[in-house]
């Protein structure tokens, strides 16, 4: 029964979905899919050692932490939050697109400017909405989290969309080692990283369209059709 | 000079100094875990990946083979905690950042920069060694603007693995596990089921079952790298990059369609859930809301995007 050989992904989704134990998870599904393909579990063990070792640049990243660690340490936080804080922008949409942008920028050169218990919760959110209030009076709550969703989710989509140009990413690398594992060495993770830019680059554009149409509505929902001051 | 002896070597003696951290990250855990079982486990956690970064390439395979299931065991039954490490004081950084001011930033845009350099420069040296070399050009730069010891970066290096902790390994044990699949066949057989819905050497439906695959691969189990692993030996290899695409561009592509399904699924809580009640919401699925259309647009973007720029 060659189906039967999924059984490992099923293990992967099912474990992943309820949320037990990742690493746990990833090891049972490789043994129990060696198992169902016969293969005896001396050589099954074999092998996961064999190409946990060469997939070891995976965990490169480990190397660029004692760096981020220090400027951290020596106020890189602090100046991220002078740099944001400095924006003048006038409205919900070009506060998010600001700050999706610079995210976007310093998860490509492994800055860890972000986060939302960092900068979203405390800096982001609150621009947002004196910006909002500043145009369109108090806003119930309903709007309110429209403009917490919004922000928030620059966060993600600046975090996750940017972070494969870095070199060193661990995305970049499990691509890269993933491909080079199954005998594709052109995929560098230099490569991966370069055509990571792309989707980065659009990503910032698709903010500046939907945000602009955030604030288009926000706009006609809040002042029914009046002409902003 | 020979490359591959270069890289070889250079290479270990990065893995060693890996390992080096993982030994302090482990050390530091069993000073400061209070539970009188965990703090055992955690170190021997720690310890056992040392060892396979360290010495695992010069024994049979099957050492690391089980040092790996022992990992996941201490990792199966919760027996990993995270240390107590020294966090930065706001007022400490605050007053580094008035002095220091925005050339703090230098440091890491150095490792970038130069990991950029000399991938470009030197294409012969090896990836590991590239990110070795930029971690340690970086880490220059950043002890001489910052004026801080090598002991003060090493507490730092330990504090951020030990803030990463257990799933710093997935990426690695995902490759691995890939890697698995395919001496046991389970990309065949997933091409099969799929090649029922694609038709053969038809370019553009191929991009679209490889970029909603992994986008709802990753939405069911609220990980990108996860789906990346199984998506791309069952589709991806066979359906594209066999037909011609270009590796890269099919896996940069992929894991970022994947990250669409993360925009879009409360699996992925860290990202959508938490940070709503961090943000107090009133609906828990405000953020998913807001990133819906943007999801569904990027995901028709990567479609389009691989079929022009992978063949």
């Amino acid at each position: 029964m060659e189906i039967l050989k999924l059984i490992g992904v099923l293990i992967v989704v099912i474990g992943f979905a309820v949320k037990l134990d990742t690493i746990a998870t990833v090891v049972i599904a490789g043994i129990v899919t060696g198992l169902v393909a016969g293969m005896p579990l001396d050589q099954i063990l074999t092998i996961l050692g064999e190409k946990f070792l060469s997939n070891r640049l995976a965990t490169m990243f480990v190397l660029t932490l004692p760096v981020i660690g220090l400027c951290e340490r020596y106020g890189l936080k602090e100046k991220a939050i002078d740099l944001i804080s400095r924006i003048k922008a006038a409205t919900v949409g070009r506060i998010a697109l600001l700050y999706q942008a610079i995210r976007i920028l310093s998860s490509a050169l492994s800055l860890r400017i972000g986060g939302h218990p960092q900068f979203v919760r405390p800096l982001i959110n609150p621009m947002a909405q004196a910006a909002a209030e500043s145009r369109y009076g108090k806003l119930d709550e309903k709007h309110q989290d429209a403009i917490k969703g919004l922000v928030a989710s620059a966060e993600n989509t600046g975090n996750f969309f940017g972070q494969n140009v870095f070199m060193a990413s661990s995305g970049t690398l499990l691509i890269s080692t993933t491909l080079i594992e199954q005998g594709y060495p052109d995929a560098t993770n230099l490569a991966v990283a370069k055509w990571s830019i792309p989707v980065a680059v659009i990503s910032v554009v698709v903010a500046a369209l939907y945000y602009s149409y955030f604030d288009k509505s926000l706009q006609s929902k809040l002042l029914n059709g009046q002409k902003v001051k | 000079m020979d490359w591959k002896l270069f890289n070889t070597i250079s290479g270990e003696f990065f893995y060693i100094l890996i390992a080096l951290i993982f030994v302090l990250v482990g050390l530091n855990a069993f000073r400061t875990v209070k539970h009188p079982s965990k703090k055992y486990t955690t170190l021997a956690f720690w310890l056992i990946l040392a060892f396979t970064f360290a010495i695992g390439p010069h024994l049979p395979g099957i050492v690391t083979g089980i040092c790996v299931v022992i990992v996941a065991l201490l990792t199966g039954i919760k027996g990993v905690d995270h240390g107590e490490c020294h966090d930065p004081e706001p007022a400490e950084s605050r007053k580094h950042a008035d002095h220091i001011g925005y050339k703090v930033f230098l440091p890491p845009l150095t490792l970038a920069v130069s990991a950029v350099l000399l991938a470009s420069f030197l294409p012969k040296m090896s990836g590991a060694v590239v990110l070795g070399f930029s971690g340690i050009i970086g880490l220059i730069a950043a002890l001489l603007l910052t004026k801080a010891g090598l002991r003060m970066s090493a507490q730092e290096g330990v504090r951020l693995m030990d803030n990463v902790g257990t799933t710093g390994f997935l990426p690695q044990l995902l490759s691995a596990l890939g890697a698995v699949f395919t001496v046991a066949g389970v990309g065949e057989v997933i091409s099969q089921g799929v090649s029922s819905v694609v038709p053969e050497g038809n370019k553009f439906i191929a991009c679209v079952v490889y970029c909603l695959g992994m986008a709802l691969f990753t939405i069911i189990m609220g990980n990108g790298f996860a789906a990346f692993s199984v998506i791309t030996v069952g589709i991806g290899i066979p359906f594209l990059i066999m037909q011609g695409a270009n590796p890269a561009v099919v896996g940069a592509l992929g894991l970022t369609a994947g990250y669409c399904g993360t925009l879009l699924t409360p699996m992925a809580a860290n990202f959508n859930i938490m940070p709503a009640a961090l943000l107090e919401t009133k609906s828990q699925y405000a953020i998913i809301k807001a990133q819906v259309p943007f999801a569904l647009i990027m995901l028709l973007i990567h479609i389009g995007l691989l079929y022009f720029l992978a063949f």
